[in-house]
């Protein structure tokens, strides 16, 4: 468990910056305790001060986790956000997505969001902006990027591909064995 | 109809007489068969026994009727005609071999149409639809069947023509004719007989057969007899002196008794006793009936994400019917059917709930974590009730997630992220070296590995794999486990200072002997309740063990009085961190053994003493005292008054340890 260094704080940063933009302050200033981001094997967590003290105490092999993992560093020095960063993204989120009812298992089995599931999505969302996405009882399942611009979507086919698809909850159950 | 076809059909009519003369009883017959088609051998012959020629005939249309359905079942089946295939060629090479061909007067025409029965004769039996179907049905036959298909009529016609024929030959009497017509009837006869031969040898086979059959039979038997005799048995204890047979003792009731629950419910016999010993009777065959049925399914709200009200409504939106499990938890849910899987529900990917027994609730409740603390939970995985522990502290101070199991940290990791806790984390020690990697928690929770004995609805396997060896090795690492638990807790804390110890077993080798060794080993801690309403009380005195008195404030819980797991519950306050010197030194014998453990460290452990301690410790001590201070009585009878005072003082220093222990 290490701090990051400054070229990775920059690349999770910018990463980060996709889906919460200028949120990402409130990630580092919080009104209620110190918060940090560590690297440990790869994996980059974010967690208060205090529980990363305490966690200092608990050997390189035998520590897990701890606080909430955002995502790993590749080995080509990107960074991969994670499922398990969702909390706090949707949290902070600029632009998010709202699936219908009959939306939600196809993107939960890891599908595109097709122009038929778009229930509702945020005013002005540009191309290619990271969005959050939802389902209509506000509910987060997962976020990706948007194909097209909220305009650009109104006039799309029912089965065009709206937003496509990063990571959902059901990476929980599919992907057990290599996301931790 | 053809000659050699007819040889096919050969034993059906001499087949009662035979039954007769030669001894096998259709029941053996019928064995036979099933011994045939068990070896995939011909079996035909039997099957159509006792069908006459103009059935046979009926059946032939319908075979041919039918012809397509069977191709399409012969298909399905191919794995098995490739086997039966070989015997039945076999058996018409056998055929070929009867020296037919002396018969000139036939002519060709027949000779076709001999073929032509001959593979109706295979459809034939198609006909009769067994469970193991199909012997006859190979592919090459399913190949002629799909050519036949078309023109099946035709071959009728020309079969009945045939038949015609012969009757029109008969009337010739044309002696030659009549001659060899009575020869090929000889002959058949011959065929049908050396056929039976074949079937009597196997009739031997069969018998085997019959007889495991048999045995079989007497096993079904005797388990509902044994179910009967077990109640009996029961019934018999209940009211042992009016129901008794004098001739038997009780311990040969109960030994009886024990034999046929191992038997009847299959349990190793160790296993079926220690059990047995926990209950009464008539508890206890409650207890393995309770064993045999699954525990209700039930969730657990995760109240960092929802609440139960808005969980309840989004499943029954998704056609799950559940309930409240009852009014001793918030939180819980218990399903009673669902149309969509319960694990993989988007509200479940979204760490809603999380599927956890009932009984795994109440360590948990009886941990009752504050705000702000700082709690280990030693034996953590799959995550349930850490994360229970993460959601009552509403995701401040922090939890410690450890787990001895590399492999299990994964799903314990994603348990514990799905829910949404936030002041998590996940180690991979071994229980036993916890103070010293970190301590000073406010609250540990030790839900011991343990052997499971509660738990046998879920894994039948507990019923069998466990042995004496297992009931010795598991309290071991047990008792390491809850002296560390309990060092790693800091008696200092404000809110805290209490350690929970629960097992999913009923044993009480793994309960109640556990934690009178803990209390024996740390003098600083005391039990108190753990806060849960319901619940059995521990036991105090168990089969002349004698334990700390304070033990009824543990809690057991049992699957046939609760409908949970069977499940054990004790709750520690630690009211100092020091093992006070003075206070061990005043405890006569047990002074000199803290005083060894001190030397030997905190965590070491003495295997005599292990062993004192499974005797019943405190029978002991105060015997041998008593049993002293009888030998200076009677060394110094001359000074009665003053060996009186002696002995009152002995007497008074025991009671007054014991007075001390209630205290601690």
């Amino acid at each position: 468990m290490r701090p990051l260094t400054e070229e990775e704080t920059k690349t999770l940063f910018e990463k980060l910056a996709k889906y919460i933009g200028s949120n990402i302050k409130h990630l580092i200033d919080r009104p209620d305790e110190t918060y940090c981001f560590r690297l440990h094997r790869d994996r980059v967590y974010y967690v208060s001060e205090s529980i990363m003290r305490k966690a200092v105490s608990i050997g390189r092999d035998q520590l897990g986790s701890l606080g909430v993992c955002f995502g790993k560093m590749t080995k080509t020095g990107k960074f991969r956000l994670h499922i398990t960063a969702l909390d706090y993204l949707a949290q902070y989120a600029k632009h998010k997505m709202w699936v219908k009812p009959n939306g939600e298992m196809p993107f939960l089995y890891g599908n595109h969001v097709v122009k038929a599931h778009l229930g509702r999505v945020t005013e002005d969302t540009p191309e290619h902006q990271g969005v959050i996405i939802l389902n209509m009882s506000d509910v987060p399942l997962g976020f990706g990027v948007t194909a097209r611009s909220t305009t650009d979507s109104r006039k799309l086919q029912p089965t065009d591909i709206v937003a496509f698809h990063q990571a959902d909850i059901g990476e929980y159950l599919r992907e057990e064995d290599t996301l931790f | 109809m053809g000659r050699r076809a007819k040889n096919k059909q050969g034993p059906p009519a001499p087949l009662p007489g035979t039954q007769e003369s030669k001894g096998p009883s259709r029941r053996q017959l019928s064995k036979v068969r099933k011994q045939q088609r068990l070896q995939d051998s011909k079996k035909r012959s039997q099957d159509s026994d006792d069908d006459s020629q103009p059935q046979v005939k009926k059946i032939k249309t319908q075979a041919k009727q039918n012809g397509k359905k069977q191709v399409s079942a012969s298909k399905q089946d191919e794995s098995w005609d490739n086997a039966s295939l070989d015997s039945d060629d076999e058996l018409l090479d056998g055929d070929d071999e009867f020296p037919i061909g002396s018969d000139e007067e036939i002519d060709e025409d027949e000779e076709a149409l001999e073929e032509a029965s001959d593979e109706d004769d295979l459809d034939n039996d198609g006909v009769f639809p067994k469970v193991e179907n199909d012997f006859l049905g190979s592919e090459s036959e399913v190949e002629e069947d799909e050519e036949e298909a078309g023109d099946s009529d035709e071959d009728e016609d020309a079969m009945l023509d045939s038949d015609e024929d012969d009757i029109a030959e008969f009337a010739g009497l044309d002696e030659r004719k009549s001659r060899k017509l009575e020869e090929r009837a000889a002959r058949e006869a011959a065929e049908a007989e050396a056929e039976l031969r074949d079937s009597a040898m196997q009739t031997n086979i069969g018998e085997d057969g019959r007889e495991f059959e048999e045995d079989e039979d007497e096993d079904q038997a005797d388990i509902s007899q044994i179910n009967l005799r077990i109640k009996e048995t029961v019934n018999i204890l209940g009211n042992f002196k009016e129901m008794r047979d004098p001739s038997k003792s009780r311990q040969d009731y109960l030994d009886r008794l024990l034999k046929d629950i191992a038997t009847y419910y299959g349990y190793s016999d160790f296993l079926a006793e220690k059990l047995f010993n926990l209950f009464s009777p008539a508890e206890a065959i409650e207890f393995f009936e309770a064993n045999e049925v699954p525990r209700p399914v039930t969730i657990r709200t995760n109240t960092l994400r929802t609440r139960r009200r808005d969980l309840a409504q989004a499943l029954i939106n998704r056609g799950v019917n559940l309930e409240p499990i009852g009014k001793w938890t918030k939180v819980g849910l218990q399903v009673f059917e669902s149309q969509v899987p319960i694990g993989a529900t988007p509200e479940y990917l979204a760490g809603h709930y999380m599927l956890q027994a009932a009984s795994s609730f109440l360590p948990v409740m009886a941990l009752a974590p504050q705000e702000h603390e700082r709690v280990l939970d030693m034996a953590s995985a799959p995550g349930g009730k850490t994360t229970h522990i993460a959601a009552l502290l509403k995701n401040t101070g922090m939890v410690f997630a450890n787990d001895f199991s590399k492999d299990r940290l994964k799903s314990l990791t994603a348990n514990i992220t799905r829910l949404g806790a936030k002041n998590t984390v996940v180690c991979n020690y071994d229980g036993r070296e916890f103070p010293k990697v970190i301590g000073g928690f406010d609250r540990v929770l030790l839900d011991a590995p343990c052997s499971g004995t509660g738990v046998i609805s879920k894994d039948p396997g507990v019923k069998v794999n466990k042995t004496e060896k297992d009931f010795i090795d598991i309290p071991h690492l047990q008792k390491q486990l809850i002296l560390c638990a309990i060092d790693s807790v800091d008696a200092n804390s404000k809110t805290g200072g209490y350690i929970v110890y629960s097992t999913c077993s009923v044993t009480v080798d793994e309960n109640e002997a556990v934690v009178d060794y803990a209390l024996r080993k740390r003098p600083n801690i005391k039990l108190v309740s753990t806060g849960i309403e319901f619940g059995r009380e521990g036991f105090v005195s168990y089969r002349g063990k004698t334990f700390h008195p304070s033990l009824n404030l543990t809690r057991r819980y049992y699957p046939h009085m609760h409908n949970m797991d069977g499940f054990y519950v004790a709750k520690f306050k630690k009211f100092s961190n020091k093992i006070p010197k003075a206070e061990k030194n005043g405890k006569g014998a047990e002074g000199q053994e803290a005083d060894d453990e001190n030397s030997n460290g905190p965590t070491t452990f003495l295997e005599d003493e292990d062993q004192n301690i499974m005797q019943g410790l405190y029978i002991f001590q105060y015997g041998q005292m008593l049993h002293f201070s009888l030998v200076h009585l009677t060394n110094n009878c001359g000074d009665f008054l003053h060996s009186e005072i002696f002995f009152n003082r002995i007497h008074a220093k025991a009671s007054k340890e014991s007075q001390t222990q209630e205290i601690t």
